[in-house]
């Protein structure tokens, strides 16, 4: 199917169906009951994860393949979303125009950075990238503010030509994005008993994008293209010596997830019409980083789980406070309560982070490949569990040993 | 007129004369020996063959045309194939992958965005891979990952790979440093093949004289920097000159 065997086709349609179902998926509590603040899924939130997916998934064209670590990316995701912006600004509120714009001048000025970048290796590769990202930083915090709005971000304005489109709508208000009159904020709500299901156009222009960058990764990984990009990172002598020039893939690989991540950025602005240079700090570039090696760096689905783990984590777990510790423990004698509500206190609500942390020192000491190893260890020990009955070796495991070592 | 024609060349590392003007030819479809002690300048004279290193005078011809100032891959694509003292491989990659690699880069070149189609789609390539484990005995080893790979087998994947470019000039640079004695003897048996069956230049370094005096037509003998002999096998042994330098020191 699509040019891809049996393997990856089935990776593709679950992809498929988890970014389609996901508003009954990430809904799975009634909304009255206590743990519907777990629901994460609300239109906003959705959005993230897939948007936040692209950007990831383009980072690991370039990490997970490649081996380059740059700690730049949130540079494009930024000019990605300034140039959204400034389309929204000038042209029309179509997204469709804006997120090809993005793309472009991302893939433009990825070019540049990695040009230059990449003349170095390893360490000297992910500062020179930092090293950029930062001076993009502060170019559009500072430096360029006629383009960027410096610290106040750009936003849209109600005397904005927008000369395919309209400045103002009738009733005085700035028009809002939409594909071909399609408004990114039209939500329809379903409510099955207790439930209640959000499905917003926004998520789902998001979502079909995502499905497309995924199949593009995929075939990537599999073409002779994607081929290099792995001997790239296992041994460039040998690349080297073998006829092939390893500057042009890494290059490549570069400017793909570059645009990738543009056009993750110029999602962001489509869903939300502003830009501000926050979008292009280091710690961008670092989540990116993190949500790649968390979900498993060089797995095709890792980088998606690991963006949407990271987000769930951002939004969700960030909202538990101490009221809600105690309404948890309220069965518990009051001196215990208390205890425990003490304890827990570092971990939850504004210390998600240190939640997340240990989480991530977890996964890298014990699964280094990522929440995709946990899944295969788990399907291993299943399968190993069904095999005890199975009398037949697995020839694979058993591979018969040539004349000559035998010797 | 050799198929490679070293001129002249001159290599220092700031006070150490590493080539003094070394001369060598290596005639079309012959198996020709750098030998010497250590420090000899061996792996200096390789590394002005394949542009890792650029001599600081004289030429260094492959087929009529200057290899000074191109990069290893270009070098490459005009047909000299490089074997590593340890065996340089992909180590991530399967055993299969290693040989696909070789096959695209002989038929695409340097370059190419090949980024749409499928590996697995390619079947030329997947034919001529497969077909060259075939000679080499390790199509059992096809899915291996080739870092779990014995040593002897990298050794020959590595072989395989070179192999694969069909390059004109296959350069060994002591393909049997640290094998134990069997894995020597079946290095050789696959060189003696190698040579029997394929139009090949090789041009090979060896400390094991077992395996020179097994392989080679040709030996040159290189002592601090400089040739002290260009002879057949058998001249090479009775030599004093040689055995002063070389073998004298050994025995």
């Amino acid at each position: 199917m699509l040019g891809l065997d049996k393997k990856d086709a089935t990776i593709l349609l679950v992809v498929i169906a988890l970014a389609l179902l996901a508003p009954f998926l990430l809904n799975p509590f009634p909304s009255n009951s206590g743990l519907a603040q777990f629901n994460a899924g609300y239109p906003d939130l959705m959005q993230r994860f897939v948007i936040f997916g692209i950007f990831a998934i383009g980072f690991n064209i370039l990490f997970g393949l490649t081996g380059y670590l740059s700690f730049g990316h949130a540079a494009f995701l930024g000019v990605g979303s300034y140039s959204a912006v400034w389309m929204f600004k000038l042209l029309s509120m179509n997204v469709l125009p804006a997120i090809l714009l993005s793309i472009v001048i991302a893939g433009l000025f990825s070019v540049l950075i990695g040009y230059v970048s990449l003349r170095r290796s390893g360490i000297y590769f992910s500062i020179l990238t930092l090293a950029f990202a930062q001076m993009s930083f502060n170019l559009a915090y500072s430096v360029l503010t006629p383009i960027t709005n410096g610290e106040t971000g750009l936003q849209l304005t109600l005397d904005d030509p927008r000369v395919l489109g309209q400045t103002a709508t009738a009733s005085g208000n700035i028009p809002a994005t939409n594909v071909f009159g399609l408004e990114m904020r039209s939500t329809y709500t379903m409510d099955v008993g207790a439930w209640s299901f959000d499905f917003n156009a926004g998520y789902y222009l998001c979502a079909i994008i995502m499905i497309l960058a995924f199949y593009l990764s995929l075939r990537i990984f599999r073409s002779p293209f994607g081929l290099m990009l792995r001997a790239v990172k296992s041994n460039q002598q040998r690349l080297n010596y073998t006829g092939l020039n390893p500057k042009p893939y890494t290059l490549a690989a570069f400017i793909i997830s570059g645009m990738y991540a543009g056009l993750a950025g110029g999602l962001l602005a489509s869903m939300d019409p502003l830009a501000g240079a926050e979008r292009m700090q280091w710690t961008a570039s670092g989540e990116v980083v993190l949500m790649t090696i968390l979900g498993g760096a060089g797995t095709l689905i890792g980088p998606v789980l690991g963006a949407g783990f990271i987000k769930y984590f951002e939004n969700i777990f960030s909202k538990i406070n101490d009221n809600v510790l105690h309404q948890w423990f309220s069965f518990l004698p009051e001196g215990m309560e208390d205890t425990l509500v003490f304890l827990l206190h570092p971990f939850v609500g504004k210390g998600w982070h240190l939640t997340l942390g240990i989480l991530f020192m977890l996964v890298v000491t014990f699964l280094p490949g990522g929440l995709v190893e946990g899944g295969q260890r788990l399907s291993r020990l299943f399968r190993r569990r069904s095999r005890d009955t199975d009398t037949t070796p697995d020839p694979e495991h058993h591979p018969k040993e040539s004349p000559h070592v035998a010797e | 007129m050799g198929i490679l024609e070293v001129k002249g060349v001159n290599k220092r590392f700031g006070g150490l004369q590493a080539l003094g003007d070394v001369n060598l030819s290596v005639a079309e479809n012959t198996v020709h020996a750098i030998i010497g002690p250590n420090g000899a300048g061996k792996s200096t004279l390789l590394n002005c063959l394949v542009g890792k290193l650029i001599p600081d005078t004289g030429s260094v011809m492959f087929d009529g045309k200057s290899v000074l100032g191109r990069t290893p891959y270009e070098i490459n694509q005009m047909g000299i194939s490089r074997v590593f003292q340890t065996p340089e491989i992909f180590g991530d990659l399967t055993v299969f992958e290693n040989m696909v690699i070789p096959a695209f880069a002989k038929r695409d070149g340097a370059f190419r965005m090949h980024a749409f189609e499928s590996v697995a789609n390619e079947k030329d390539i997947c034919i001529r891979a497969e077909q060259m484990l075939v000679d080499l005995n390790m199509q059992d080893k096809m899915r291996m990952h080739s870092a779990s790979l014995s040593r002897g087998d990298k050794r020959r994947l590595e072989m395989a790979m070179c192999l694969l470019q069909e390059p004109r000039l296959l350069l060994l640079d002591e393909p049997t440093a640290g094998m134990a004695r069997a894995d020597t003897n079946n290095t050789i048996d696959l060189l003696k093949e190698i040579k029997e069956k394929r139009d090949i230049t090789i041009c090979i370094i060896e400390h094991d004289m077992h395996v020179v005096f097994s392989l080679a037509d040709r030996i040159t003998v290189l002592a601090q920097g400089t040739p002290l002999v260009e002879d057949a096998p058998e001249n090479i042994r009775g030599n004093p000159k040689v055995r002063e330098a070389y073998l004298g020191e050994a025995a």
